[in-house]
C-alpha cells in the first residue's frame, strides 16, 4: 500500500503543530491500516510515475472553524419594522452554529470525501473554502487556487449566449482574457454545444447549462476542486465524459474536496473522508472506515 | 492594502466584462441599439425646451444647452445609483456561488453608466455647436465636475447597494428621493428666477446642484463658482470614504441576506 495514502486529516483541536512529515504521523498509528481497495489501483498507478517525494504541502488548513447564522425569530427586512424593532429592543436572534470547532488539514493531492446527512454543514463548510462565507471564528487557510463547482454555471447572465457567457464565467474565475480566448474551442467542443454556443442562456436546458458550466471550469487544470454532488451533469454520454476529466485531473493531483450523502461514490473517488454532523467533525480518516462508520450512522437512524 | 490591489489586479478583466455585459444588454433588443444614448437626451431636451422655454427671460444663454448640461449630469447620476442599489442583489446567485470581490458589482455598473454618459456627452457638443455657444478656455473647467460626479454616484452607489440588501424599502424610497434631488437641480428653470425663494438653502445642501453649476459655468464660458467646487468636492471625498468603508464592513454578511 502506498505510503501516501495515510491519512493526516486529524481531529483537532489539537492539530496545530502536524508534523510535516506525511508519512508517519500520530494519529496514523492509532489509526487500523486496512486495505484501500477501491483507492488502490488509482492511487498506485498514480504514485509510480512520481518519483519518490518529500511530504506534500498543506494546501488547505481548517482551524477550529466555526460558522455562525443569527436566526432572527421572523425575518425584519423592511426598514420601518427594523426601526420599530430597534426602538422596542426585540431585535432578538437565536444563535445557530452551522459548523463548529472543526479542524483539520488537507494536503496536496489528496481526494477528501465529506459526508454527512442533510444540514450537517456540509455546504456551509464548502462554501467557507472557496471563499464565499466568512467564518465566524477559527481561521481557514487555502494556498492554491480553488475551483468551485458548486452549482454549474452560477455565474451566467441568462440573456447573454453561451459564447459570451464563456468570457464572463471565465472572469470569474479570474482567468485571463487571452487564456479564455486561447481555450474557447476547446470549451465549446468539450460542451458539445456546436451551435447553440450562440444562444442565450435562458434557452438552453438544464443539462446544457451544466454542461457548458462545467467545461469552462475544467479548463484552467485548477489545483483545489471542490465537487457538490455534479457528477450527474448532463446525460449518460457527458456523464462518462465528464468522470474521465475528472479522473485525469486526478491523476495529475489535483486536490479534491466532494461531498456526498452517498458512501459509494467517495469509495470510488476519494482516498480519505470526514463525516460531519450538526456542525461537529465526528469522524475522519481513510475512505473505508469511515465509509463503513457512515453507512452504519446511516442503518442506526434508518 | 497592497494584497487588496493585488486582488483587483487579478479581478481587472472581470470588471471589464461586468461593463461590457451591462452596456451590451442595455441596448441587446433595441432596434437602433447604442444610438438610444445620444437620442435619449436630445429627446428629452427637446420636450424640456417645448415645455419649458418661457422660464427663461430673452437674451438668456441657449436654454437647450442649459436644460442639457442639467439632465445629462443628473441622469447620470439617477441610473448610476439606481443599477448600483440593485446590483449585489441582481448577482445573488454568483455571490453565493463563486468568489470575486463584492465591490467589482457597484463598481461596474456605475462604471458603465459613466461610461454611457460620457458618450451621450457628443450630444452636448452637438447642441452647443447647432446653438452657437462659443467655447472658451473655462470649458476645461468642466473637467472638475465630470470628475466629482463620478465619485458622488459612486459613493452614494456604495452605501445604497450594501443598506439594499438589508433593507429592501430602499429600491422604493430612493426614486422618492431621486425626485427630490431632481427638483433641486434646477435642470428646466434658474433658481434667481424663481419668484419666491422660500427655501434657498435646499439648493445650497445639494452637491448635484453645485455640480451641475460649475458644469454650465465651463460650457458658457464662466470660471468655476469657488462655492460649489468646495461644497461637492467635499461632500463627494465624505460620501466615499463612509460608502467604502461601509461596504467593507458589512460585505461579508451579504451573503447571509441576499
Amino acid at each position: 500500500m502506498p505510503e501516501e495514502n495515510n491519512l493526516d486529516i486529524i481531529t483537532a483541536p489539537a492539530d496545530t503543530d502536524l508534523p510535516d512529515n506525511t508519512e508517519k504521523t500520530e494519529t496514523e498509528t492509532t489509526e487500523k491500516k486496512k486495505p484501500d481497495n477501491t483507492v488502490k489501483t488509482e492511487t498506485e498507478t498514480t504514485e509510480k510515475k512520481k518519483p519518490k517525494k518529500k511530504p506534500k504541502k498543506k494546501v488547505i488548513e481548517v482551524k477550529n472553524l466555526g460558522v455562525r447564522f443569527n436566526m432572527t425569530e421572523q425575518k425584519v427586512d423592511s426598514l420601518k419594522e427594523y426601526f420599530i424593532r430597534l426602538v422596542r429592543r426585540k431585535l432578538k436572534y437565536k444563535e445557530f452554529w452551522a459548523l463548529k470547532d472543526v479542524s483539520f488539514t488537507i494536503r496536496k493531492g489528496d481526494r477528501v470525501g465529506i459526508l454527512g446527512f442533510n444540514g450537517a454543514g456540509k455546504s456551509t463548510l464548502l462554501k467557507v473554502i472557496a471563499g464565499v462565507l466568512k467564518a465566524t471564528e477559527g481561521s481557514v487557510t487555502v494556498k492554491e487556487s480553488v475551483v468551485p463547482l458548486l452549482e454549474l454555471g452560477a455565474g451566467f447572465d441568462k440573456d447573454y449566449t453561451g459564447a459570451e457567457n464563456i468570457y464572463l464565467y471565465g472572469s470569474m474565475l479570474g482567468y485571463k482574457k487571452d487564456f479564455i480566448r486561447e481555450k474557447f474551442d476547446e470549451i465549446v467542443e468539450f460542451s458539445e454545444l456546436g451551435d447553440f454556443i450562440n444562444v442565450p442562456v435562458k434557452n438552453y436546458s438544464s443539462g446544457m447549462r451544466a454542461r457548458l458550466g462545467f467545461s469552462i471550469a475544467t479548463i484552467v487544470d485548477p489545483q483545489i476542486l471542490i465537487l457538490d454532488e455534479v457528477l450527474s451533469v448532463g446525460d449518460a454520454k457527458f456523464k462518462k465524459k465528464s468522470a474521465k476529466k475528472l479522473k485525469s485531473m486526478m491523476k495529475a493531483g489535483v486536490t479534491v474536496l466532494l461531498v456526498s450523502h452517498q458512501s459509494d461514490q467517495v469509495r470510488s473517488i476519494c482516498n480519505k473522508a470526514i463525516i460531519l454532523d450538526h456542525g461537529k467533525l465526528i469522524a475522519s480518516g481513510k475512505t473505508d472506515e469511515i465509509c463503513d462508520q457512515y453507512e452504519d450512522l446511516c442503518a442506526n437512524k434508518g | 492594502m497592497l494584497t487588496a490591489f493585488k486582488n483587483f489586479s487579478k479581478f481587472r478583466y472581470l470588471l471589464y466584462e461586468l461593463i461590457k455585459k451591462d452596456i451590451k444588454l442595455k441596448y441587446r433588443s433595441s432596434i437602433l441599439g447604442v444610438l438610444w444614448t445620444l437620442l435619449e437626451p436630445l429627446l428629452t431636451m427637446i420636450v424640456l425646451t417645448v415645455v419649458f422655454s418661457g422660464l427663461l427671460g430673452k437674451g438668456d444663454e441657449s436654454f437647450p444647452v442649459y436644460i442639457l448640461c442639467g439632465r445629462l449630469l443628473y441622469s447620470f447620476f439617477s441610473t448610476g445609483t439606481k443599477t448600483a442599489l440593485k446590483s449585489i442583489r441582481k448577482n445573488s446567485s454568483t455571490i453565493k456561488k463563486v468568489y470575486v470581490p463584492k465591490y467589482m458589482y457597484p463598481l461596474a455598473s456605475t462604471l458603465s453608466s459613466y461610461l454611457i454618459f460620457l458618450i451621450s456627452l457628443i450630444v452636448l457638443v452637438g447642441v452647443a455647436l447647432y446653438e452657437k455657444v462659443t467655447l472658451t478656455p473655462a470649458i476645461f473647467g468642466a473637467v472638475f465636475p465630470l470628475i466629482i460626479v463620478f465619485f458622488l454616484t459612486l459613493g452614494v452607489g456604495l452605501i445604497l447597494s450594501v443598506l439594499d440588501v438589508f433593507f429592501r424599502d430602499l429600491e422604493y424610497l430612493w426614486t422618492v428621493i431621486l425626485m427630490l434631488i431632481m427638483y433641486t437641480c434646477a435642470i428646466f428653470y434658474k433658481v434667481e428666477s424663481l419668484s419666491t425663494i422660500t427655501n434657498e438653502w435646499i439648493f445650497k445642501i445639494n452637491p448635484l446642484y453645485s455640480l451641475i453649476v460649475n458644469f454650465r459655468n465651463a460650457i458658457f464660458g464662466r470660471g468655476p463658482d469657488m462655492y460649489h467646487l468646495w461644497y461637492s468636492l467635499a461632500f463627494s471625498a465624505v460620501v466615499m470614504l463612509f460608502g467604502s468603508f461601509l461596504f467593507y464592513k458589512k460585505q461579508d454578511k451579504f451573503i447571509l441576506y441576499i
